[in-house]
């Protein structure tokens, strides 16, 4: 059963805010500001643009912001247990990342499409992807963990910045259709340094399509610092394509949400696209098979400890008085009874059959496959095997 | 219920890693992914973290010990109940399974790292076919080389499968093993693989150099645990390992393959703290550090250029001498993992000042523990300075693969003749090991003759060049 955690803008159909709308546009120039809306601290700053687009954000959501993120740090942290149990390959953990997730995953409608990299889980969470889908292609035991049309989210690539291309791609279909919905696609700050990223950028700006360019700038690709990939904002690339662009405090849910927002609101009016900077950080490993301490100075992560999205998040809370124990309880049993259940679905998951590898690469029947798969069947049971392995329940 | 956990593939593709410590004992009570040990792969350092909720029941492996994949490490007393999901099949999924006795390590129905598990013959065994003629079984024999580093496998025809190893082609065995080798300076073609299939392992290497042969595979090898100690701790038993096992292995590899002969001249090195001393005061130098090793380095570099023969290396697999055309000038470190002898690219490209800098950061980095293994490799002549320890002479040992080693002494001032007189002067000993393989003492003399002639009188190098 699909769960989508979105919170649309009120103003998601093109009704009103056409005034901060446009002023927002106006800041879009070279020579971004970063975009905040709470401090470090958990103080709500005012920002005279963006204010306006998290205005119908209510208490209670912000609590459910506030959930969301830390359910998907513990999926993060039981995934990352997993692995070192065994029970999954590899993973990529986005701890650090959550509220860049959370904030633009919530504000998309059920008909966008979200084409990401491998660390976005959290953007899978909130599209309503199943737990247990998450961690299958992790496992080994699938190509794809899920169906991209039944949760509107394509499987993570992991070729680097290919997805851009996939989500221009749709983006000219969205237009061609007539639609509002939007192609949103995510990757990392390497990824910019990518030759796909930069062409999805030329064709989305030539094509004036309905896709936003959301890059998660960590900071860190691998082992190679961004100040090292690029001697001017990663926002500022944008501009050079002809592309609006936003620089926001990544690890500000609202601030992320408030920008996601603008950006939807300009590609469903037919505004074209857009890219987003969120200024976040890594602060783990970039794979489970990655240590960072090898090229990272401790300092670093210590600096953006203190603004962790999460912490950030609940010292609003707090200082609204709504960090209440009851809601720190309610949190934790969530994030536990989630954990529980990807553990679970992960470790009970049926291995695939020897002939599964077959059942995925056409739609259509094709000869020379069946003729593959007629020759491994036949090899298989030259095993003797009588695990079953050749049975056809694995067949297409 | 008794569950045990065995060691998974912790990073892409390893076959190993070591434990480094355990954090919790036998008879504790663990909670589903408490951190129970940690764990250093080739990649990083990690954490472990309990696949059950239970108790401890046995730690199968200490501290210190470099385990396989797929080997069991923990034992755990699980109830029924105890929050542990159930498994996909019976023989449950990833590091863990029912312990069963006496069981033989079979391949589990799961994950990573268990394909690349040693313990299996490395094919499938197939059941003859009967419409063909009968394959002869030889599976035993199979010290197959894989295909390594080609080209896709699909083209290899099936009977290529089972083709001995036929020299040329690479001695199976695994990455770290095979890097262990070659900092060590160890054709991995001259070891004998005592693994499955004849796999070489890191005991091969190691056993390789110390010339004795390896134990059978499986034979326990027990591990020196301090905790053995008797009371009153008169003495304490350290495991030896890591960079300590290397020096060793390295050294005892080194003094007895190389006959080492060592030289010693004792020179005035006034002239070269004179020249020092100016350099500190001009601009190019005034923000580098310059001291006597600098110097010394610099001479060792010049006097090479014209004693060629001390910059080679025996490579007996061969019988061959390789003459370097390049210096990687090695300089032994003390450092928070142990003895290291880093050395400095091309160090005879460089003029002084690129050496005085180059020197700078070996030492900082070395000091730091963050040396490179690629730092570490590919040396070709040595020095190691005694000096700032206070000592004047000694007889170095040989880094392995280098024909020569100097030490650089104490710069101290003693009463020595000058201009027919005796004045107090700035005097250092300079000793010289080299290996008589390949060096004969002329050649060796001649080029310790003059090192001591360039930090005699550093003017003499416009006569040298």
């Amino acid at each position: 059963m699909r769960r989508l955690r979105a919170i649309v803008s009120t103003d998601g159909t093109g009704q009103g805010g056409t005034k901060a709308h446009n002023s927002a546009q106006g800041t879009h120039g070279p020579a971004h500001g970063l975009v905040q809306l709470i401090t470090p601290s958990g103080e709500r700053v005012s920002h005279p643009e963006f204010d306006f687009w998290v205005r119908d954000i209510t208490d209670e959501q912000l609590c459910s912001l506030f959930e969301d993120m830390s359910v998907i740090r513990r999926i993060d942290v039981e995934a990352t247990a997993l692995q070192r149990q065994g029970e999954l390959a590899l993973w990529p953990p986005l701890l650090g990342q959550e509220a860049a997730q959370i904030g633009s995953g919530r504000s998309l409608r059920p008909d966008d499409f979200v084409f990401s990299s491998y660390r976005e889980n959290g953007v899978a969470y909130c599209r309503g992807v199943d737990l247990t889908d998450l961690v299958r292609v992790w496992r080994g035991n699938a190509s794809a963990g899920w169906d991209p049309y039944a949760v509107n989210m394509a499987t993570p690539q992991i070729i680097i910045g290919a997805q851009t291309l996939h989500a221009t791609g749709y983006a000219m279909g969205i237009q061609n259709d007539g639609a509002d919905s939007v192609a949103v696609t995510y990757f990392g700050d390497g990824a910019t340094s990518e030759g796909d990223v930069n062409e999805a950028m030329v064709f989305a700006a030539s094509f004036q399509v309905p896709v936003v360019f959301f890059c998660t700038n960590n900071h860190w690709a691998i082992s190679e610092p961004v100040r090292l990939q690029s001697h001017i904002q990663l926002a500022d690339r944008a501009t050079g394509f002809g592309i609006p662009s936003m620089r926001v405090d990544g690890n500000d849910v609202l601030a992320v949400m408030a920008a996601t927002r603008v950006a939807l609101d300009r590609a469903r009016r037919g505004g074209g696209p857009t890219f987003i900077e969120a200024v976040s950080y890594r602060m783990g490993p970039h794979t489970t098979a990655d240590d960072p301490t090898r090229y990272r100075d401790p300092n670093e992560l210590e600096d953006w400890a203190a603004k962790d999205p999460i912490s950030r998040a609940a010292a609003l809370l707090d200082r609204k008085g709504l960090l209440t124990d009851e809601l720190q309880q309610q949190v934790k049993d969530k994030a536990d009874a989630v954990a529980r259940e990807m553990r679970n679905g992960c470790t009970t998951m049926p291995d695939p059959r020897p002939l599964d590898v077959f059942k995925h690469v056409y739609s259509t029947p094709n000869s020379w496959l069946d003729r593959q798969q007629e020759h491994y069947a036949r090899y298989l049971a030259s095993f003797g095997d009588p695990a079953g392995a050749t049975s056809e329940e694995g067949a297409r | 219920m008794i569950k045990e956990f065995r060691l998974p593939d912790l990073g892409e593709g390893l076959t190993e890693s070591e434990i480094l410590s355990w954090k919790v004992g036998v008879g504790d009570t663990v909670t589903l992914n408490q951190v129970i040990a940690e764990v250093e792969t080739a990649k990083a350092v990690v954490e472990l973290p309990s696949p059950f909720a239970g108790v401890i029941k046995e730690l199968h492996e200490q501290p210190g010990t470099i385990v396989e994949v797929g080997k069991p490490i923990v034992s755990f007393e699980v109830t029924d109940d105890a929050g542990t999901p159930p498994s996909a099949s019976g023989d449950t999924a990833a590091g863990v399974r029912e312990a069963e006795e006496g069981e033989a390590p079979k391949r589990q129905p799961n994950l990573v790292g268990y394909g690349a598990v040693v313990e299996s013959s490395g094919r499938p065994t197939r059941r003859p076919r009967n419409f063909a003629a009968p394959v002869v079984e030889r599976i035993q024999t199979m010290s197959v080389v894989e295909p390594v580093e080609t080209t896709p496998v699909e083209t290899q025809p099936v009977e290529t499968r089972f083709a001995e190893t036929t020299p040329g082609e690479r001695p199976r065995s695994t990455p770290p093993v095979r890097k262990l080798a070659k900092d060590l300076g160890v054709d991995l073609a001259a070891v004998t693989g005592t693994g499955p299939s004849g796999l070489i392992t890191r005991e091969d290497v190691q056993s390789y150099l110390e010339g004795t042969p390896t134990e059978a595979p499986g034979a326990d090898q027990p591990v020196p645990d301090s905790r053995e100690t008797g009371a009153g701790e008169r003495e304490t038993r350290t495991p030896i390992k890591g960079v300590r096992k290397f020096t060793a292995a390295a050294m005892v590899e080194s003094a007895f393959t190389a006959p080492h002969v060592t030289e010693f001249l004792t020179v005035d090195v006034t002239p070269s703290m004179e020249l020092l001393a100016r350099l500190k005061g001009s601009r190019e130098f005034s923000a580098l550090k310059l001291t006597p090793l600098t110097l010394a380095a610099k001479a060792v570099l010049i006097a090479l250029r014209r004693n060629p023969a001390l910059n080679a290396r025996w490579d007996e697999a061969n019988q061959e001498i390789v003459t370097f055309n390049y210096v990687n000038l090695g300089i032994a470190a003390a450092t928070p993992r142990g003895l290291m002898v880093p050395n400095i690219k091309d160090a005879d490209a460089m003029s002084l000042a690129q050496l005085a800098e180059a020197l700078t950061a070996l030492t900082e980095t070395a000091r730091a523990g963050k040396t490179t293994p690629a730092d570490l490799s590919g040396g070709t002549v040595s020095i190691t300075n005694i000096g700032v320890f206070g000592i004047d002479a000694g007889t170095p040992i040989l880094n392995p693969g280098e024909a020569a080693i100097l030490a650089i002494g104490a710069v101290r001032t003693m009463p020595w003749e000058y201009r027919g007189e005796v004045a107090l002067r700035q005097i250092m000993t300079l000793s010289l090991s080299f290996d008589h393989r390949l060096v004969d003492g002329e050649q060796g003399s001649r080029f310790l003759a003059d090192v001591g002639a360039i930090l005699a009188e550093p003017g003499m190098v416009l006569a040298m060049v």
